[in-house]
């Protein structure tokens, strides 16, 4: 069974990615399997300068799913390139930068400090955070101001540049077009919808950051269906995200459009989680009619 | 560290809102005093951390409190049922080679059961000093004593023990300086932390991973940086975390 995909700058050997933050560098992951067992890494946020990120709580369960509110917590982009990047050159797996900022040219700093690494094989710009005042989620709700961080972004960039949208806007459509209008190589969606949980003892929201990013398989069916429309309106390919945990939910939206998927809070449930969905994959693409992962990419748009 | 499906022996109400599970498993013999497994609870997303009171060949016990939903299932939970583990996660205590005073407030007893295992089977004395809300809810008392513990009680309604805290009763017994480890409440790491300078504290915090990766449960050092309960801790020499 062919599980391999092609799409801008990345040669995935097979379409399952875990997700920016959800993973870290893989370092803690790579005492449990092989990295180079994956399609590829989406690395942590990367900012231009280290951010401790927000006060704790910043996690809480969720029926089927997790709020958090982490708030970009990362070393900087420097430090990123010096430390975590030349350990990641060991795999066979491709990486893809996750870059946050708060302004349009904390992007561009941090996509030209990552531009020499041999590692780093595309650009996910993070502009859907909701955890952070200006973690880009005002550039990713507005069509215009997520083109133009889009633009400059690949003005910079020595590599493909994919956006991460946000869920969190009447229509993601107009967003999509947008960013694809201003070049972007590809589309990944969706990052957290916004929620929050009270806490009954003390009264008061129970994350210290008030609000949070809610994923995990409560949000898969809106996943599926930004997925679905964003193909119907975009000729740029699409990685998906959101509450996906088995080979079934990665054919699901495969079916809806997506190219590829992106893995993210099943790995807090279940560590071994992409490698399972690797396994499983070939005999769910051949159960439902599949000579292949790119045979899949559509079948399901109507 | 890894998962593994471990099959429950026994579980069964030590006091009120606390029980005590005992899970087979081979992850049992990887672990060390201090450390914590990732407890999958049937029907919800997230594992439960969950610290390590004792463990054997074969078998390790769980000392938990009915904290919320996800607790509260794995106390109905029968002999014979199995449940996912994830470990061993942490740091744990360090074993030193000296006299040590373990002291414990709530549900923070349970991991220095195996630490006063490990410091005994060095051949080092054992102090243990814990604390409850009352006589009733005080758990493991008789264990430590088995162990060839010296253990001093403190409860705040004063119906066991010390009246009052852990504080008020090593006062009581007149130990004002000694190497210690501790886990419990943040007040009660707090005043402890004011207390002693020499020894260790354990943290708790939500978690998601449990594993390093996530940063959902990091506390600050003295210079600012987020250290990681799950993986850099839960265990901190005394003064190096920001309570």
């Amino acid at each position: 069974m062919d599980l391999s995909v092609k799409l801008p700058g990345l040669d995935l050997k097979n379409p399952v990615i875990p997700a920016s933050g959800c993973f870290g560098y893989g370092r803690e992951f790579a005492e449990l399997y092989d990295l180079s067992l994956l399609g590829g890494i989406a690395i942590k946020s990367a900012t231009p300068k280290e951010r401790y990120g927000n006060q704790t709580p910043r996690i809480a369960e969720t029926p089927a799913g997790i709020l958090n509110a982490i708030g970009l917590q990362n070393h900087g982009v420097d430090w990123i390139v010096e430390h975590e990047l030349p350990w990641l050159a060991q795999f066979d797996t491709e990486i893809i930068a996750n870059v946050a900022g708060a302004t349009e040219e904390d992007y561009v700093e941090v996509i030209r400090k990552m531009n020499d690494s041999p590692v780093v094989k595309a650009y996910e710009l993070n502009i859907s955070c909701p955890n952070v005042k200006h973690g880009g989620i005002g550039l990713g709700t507005d069509p215009q101001l997520a083109a133009k961080v889009t633009r400059m972004a690949k003005e910079a960039a020595a590599n493909p540049v994919y956006v991460k949208l946000t869920p969190n806007v009447t229509d993601i459509t107009a967003v999509a077009k947008a960013v694809e209008e201003a070049g972007a190589d590809g589309l990944v969606l969706i990052n957290t919808l916004l929620g929050m949980r009270m806490d009954l003892k003390k009264a008061r929201p129970l994350l210290a950051n008030l609000t949070g990013g809610l994923s995990g398989p409560a949000i898969k069916p809106v996943a599926v269906r930004m997925v679905y429309q964003c193909a119907k309106a975009v000729n740029i390919p699409i990685i998906g995200v959101g509450g996906i945990t088995t080979a079934e939910d990665v054919l699901e939206f495969l079916y809806a459009g997506a190219s590829a998927v992106e893995v993210g809070a099943a790995n807090f449930r279940d560590p071994y989680v992409c490698v399972k969905i690797i396994e499983e994959l070939p005999a769910v693409l051949a159960r439902y009619g599949n000579d292949s992962v790119r045979e899949a990419v559509g079948k399901g748009l109507l | 560290m890894r998962t593994e499906q471990a099959v429950i022996r026994e579980n069964r109400c030590i006091a009120p809102d606390v029980y005590a599970m005992v899970l087979e498993c081979t992850i049992a013999e990887e672990v060390k005093c201090g450390q914590f497994v990732q407890v999958e609870v049937p029907g919800f997303f997230l594992r439960r951390p969950i610290s390590v009171c004792e463990c054997g060949e074969g078998s390790l016990t769980l000392v938990y409190r009915t904290a919320g939903e996800g607790t509260a299932v794995m106390s109905r939970m029968k002999a014979g049922d199995t449940l996912s583990l994830f470990g061993p996660l942490g740091n744990g205590f360090p074993l030193q080679r000296r006299d040590v005073l373990l002291i414990g407030g709530g549900v923070g007893v349970p991991p220095l059961v195996e630490t006063a295992k490990a410091y005994r089977a060095a051949g080092m004395d054992v102090t243990v000093c814990l604390g409850f809300a009352d006589a009733k809810s005080a758990i493991l008392t008789e264990r430590f004593q088995e162990l060839g513990c010296r253990v001093i009680i403190a409860t705040m309604d004063g119906s066991l023990g010390t009246k009052g805290t852990v504080i008020d009763a090593l006062q009581e017994a007149g130990i004002h300086d000694a190497f210690i480890l501790a886990c419990g409440p943040m007040p009660m790491l707090k005043a402890v932390s004011n207390q002693f300078s020499d020894g260790y504290i354990s943290l708790e915090e939500r978690m998601a991973c449990g594993m390093g990766a996530c940063m959902g449960c990091v506390i600050p050092d003295q210079e600012g940086n987020a250290m990681r309960i799950c993986k850099d801790g839960p265990v901190f020499a005394i003064g190096k975390a920001v309570l």
